[in-house]
């Protein structure tokens, strides 16, 4: 059988707006401000923790601002920008996947028997669709711990005594709160965590010569292995996904507190599903939200970087991109590709406040095994079919054809009858079983 | 009825570890629970000829390997059956007074957790209320058969106004403790583990000052120290409580089923 893999980097999240998981946009002005989509790069070794959180803010630059709760007083040595490429790459290289297989010829040639075939690799790339002043802190029991530029982010880290003391001097710094974020405020006070608010410094900005915001990275040491949720959340406009990519020496990393369970793979779809592999697997990923009640995250991809990616979707992350994540110890890239000592684990979830109350909290497992959400389709043949040996084909085709369907329906939800129009009708084939869309239970006897 | 309540104790955990494999899609391998189940029911065997004991109590090894089963993951198979072997070794080796020290499920968890070989999923169970009705219903069948309610209501109570006290300080919505509660994880602890009669102090009283603590050290582990699997570190931590109650609190020991066996390994 002829092999091809054709990865699909999945144009998953279309962010319309702003997103941010974890903390929350305040605008100086009533731009509209949505929390959709976010992405952000966990690596956790010990007890430390480098955060790079990838920004997608779509509004007036003067506008951004963000409140992040850290669960300790980051130094300006510990804040960078990172290049959002990164977060591109393992975005690529962990995405989930479509694999294509192609039918052999039925009835082959003789002189061709011999013939090798040979398997070809091809990345099929799609851009995801997818961004100060302290005046009387002490009466307010505000404390500003640190204050500093890091690129084009002027950078606040603020302690505080008591929320209203913290809303009000972001209030007087120009930062609008939202007017339910206080009791979370308060909640992180009195959890002794701090706050990391930034805003862009349109003079360092502009040297960037870049049209949109870097990333920020953020390291820290703290036992707290966590993600601040509750903060996005207040002004969030309906449930958002957030994409969590984390980094860890040994194993798998999974949520202590919420359910996290894998997503269905190694399904085969039909061939048409190449198409648009995008809305099948937001579909599909819509559909395993709603059946786990949106309790659950979900694992896409877990995977050693000790060991070569199979398919491949991108090119082998290498060690000098592992440590502009923040992975101090990876390895030199003369060793080659696939030799990195890091276990990747992309976690995917969507979120409300009514379905997790909580931060999330992880745990860096003892799994080092290697798992996928990966897709296969099966490229019919597409010659002359008419020898004894073809009719059988055609025959195991249109069965195979059905299950597929089958699949994609109870996968995605999506109507029986619309997903059967789709295969095209082959020239002389045996016509397909009956759709008695009862999901072919009695498909036994055949 | 049966008078031995771990007929009970089997087939609620039977029932649960059926529910998560098929339900809940446990990642248990059949290799793996083939290997625990054997190894448990092997050591227990063997310890039993081995200390010439009158029963071989096979339950108690169903018992201790289901619960691993429904706890403990690991990608070693070996690693498995190596953690029930240590299970039911420990009941017979480490002894005060007669008395097996370490509830056995835990002694090897914490084991597998502390070699970096093994891992628990707290969240695995998801939090439907549901699930949580399911389990508590079941387990207040044992708990009522095993006569250690006590152990049970007390670490409840005292697990319950730990976490309400600190969202009332924190000024955290009740939805948070609630989602905490709603913890497959922790219900199993609280019903199955942690009652455990032969592993608990024998007077009432120690009973339940004994399940206050833990229930405070393992709060401590997971929301003062930020470590994960905080009860699971908190029943082991606080073995060394268990004989010294016993020895200021007497009471008459707890014996499984028939009164006329003379003593059993639970």
């Amino acid at each position: 059988m002829k092999i091809r893999v054709l990865p699909g980097v999945l144009a998953l999240l279309a962010a319309p707006a702003a997103s941010a998981f974890c903390g929350f946009y305040v605008a100086q002005a009533d731009a509209s401000l949505f929390n959709q989509a976010s992405q952000v790069v966990l690596v956790r070794h010990g007890d430390d923790t480098t955060m790079t959180m990838a920004n997608d803010y779509r509004g007036s630059l003067s506008e951004f601002a963000v409140v992040i709760p850290v669960p300790v007083a980051v130094t300006r040595e510990q804040v960078k920008v990172a290049d959002k490429a990164m977060i591109d790459r393992l975005d690529a290289y962990s995405a989930p996947r479509l694999t294509e297989y192609f039918d052999p010829d039925p009835c082959p040639d003789p002189r061709d028997l011999m013939r090798v075939y040979k398997s070809e690799q091809r990345a099929m790339t799609v851009e995801d669709d997818e961004g100060m002043a302290a005046p009387s802190s002490r009466s307010l029991g505000v404390r500003v711990l640190d204050a500093y530029t890091v690129g084009e982010y002027d950078i606040v880290i603020l302690s505080a005594t008591q929320s209203s003391g913290l809303e009000t001097w972001l209030t007087q710094n120009g930062y609008r709160i939202p007017a339910n974020a206080g009791p979370i405020l308060g909640s992180y006070i009195k959890q002794n965590m701090k706050f990391f608010v930034a805003k862009v410094n349109l003079r360092e900005q502009a040297k960037t010569a870049q049209p949109y915001l870097r990333p920020l990275r953020i390291s820290y040491s703290s036992p707290k292995f966590m993600l601040p949720i509750r903060l996005g959340m207040v002004n969030a406009d309906g449930p958002q996904d957030l994409l969590v990519y984390a980094l860890t020496e040994r194993g798998r990393v999974e949520t202590t507190n919420y359910r996290t369970t894998k997503l269905p793979t190694q399904e085969s779809v039909p061939e048409f599903v190449k198409e648009d592999f995008g809305t099948f697997y937001k579909a599909m990923f819509a559909q395993q939200v709603k059946d786990e009640g949106m309790e659950t995250v979900f694992t896409e991809y877990a995977w050693p970087l000790t060991l070569q990616c199979d398919p491949c979707s991108a090119d082998p992350i290498t060690g000098d991109e592992l440590r502009a994540l923040g992975v101090s110890w990876a390895a030199p890239d003369q060793y080659g590709y696939g030799q990195q000592p890091a276990y990747l684990t992309r976690l995917h979830l969507r979120y409300d406040l009514a379905h997790f109350p909580e931060d999330l909290t992880f745990q860096e497992t003892a799994d080092t095994g290697t798992w996928q959400a990966i897709y296969p389709i099966h490229h019919a043949f597409t010659g002359d079919t008419s020898c004894p040996a073809g009719r059988t084909y055609e025959t195991e085709l249109a069965r195979r054809q059905q299950l597929e369907v089958q699949t994609l329906v109870s996968l995605t939800g999506w109507s029986r009858s619309w997903a059967q129009s789709r295969i095209p009708r082959r020239p002389g084939a045996v016509p397909p079983p009956p759709d008695n869309g009862g999901g072919g239970f009695w498909d036994w006897w055949k | 009825m049966p008078r031995d309540p771990r007929w009970y104790q089997l087939a609620s955990l039977a029932t649960l570890l059926l529910w998560g494999l098929v339900g809940l899609s446990f990642e248990v391998t059949s290799l793996q629970a083939v290997l625990t189940i054997s190894a448990a029911l092997a050591t227990q065997w063997a310890c039993t000829r081995v200390w010439r004991l009158p029963t071989f109590e096979w339950k108690s090894a169903l018992i201790t390997s289901f619960s691993l089963c429904l706890l403990l993951r690991t990608d070693t198979p070996w690693f498995a059956a190596f953690a029930a072997f240590l299970a039911m070794a420990s009941k017979f080796v480490v002894r005060v007074r007669g008395k097996h020290l370490f509830n056995p499920a835990n002694l090897a968890v914490v084991v597998g957790l502390l070699s970096g070989r093994a891992w628990v999923s707290a969240g695995q169970w998801g939090n439907t209320a549901l699930l949580a009705f399911f389990l508590a219903g079941l387990g207040t069948l044992v708990v009522t058969r095993s006569a250690r309610s006590d152990v049970t209501i007390a670490f409840f109570l005292s697990w319950a106004a730990l976490h309400l006290g600190r969202a009332w300080w924190l000024g955290d919505p009740l939805t948070i403790p609630l989602h905490r509660f709603q913890s497959g994880a922790l219900l199993l602890f609280g019903f199955f583990m942690i009652s455990d009669p032969k592993t608990t102090p024998d007077h009432p009283v120690a009973r339940v000052l004994y399940a206050c603590i833990v229930a405070y050290v393992g709060f401590s582990i997971q929301f003062l120290h930020f470590r994960t699997n905080g009860l699971m570190w908190a029943l082991v931590v606080c073995v060394p409580l268990v004989p010294l109650f016993d020895l200021f609190f007497r009471a008459r020991r707890f014996e499984w089923s028939a009164p006329s066996r003379p003593w059993s390994l639970a």
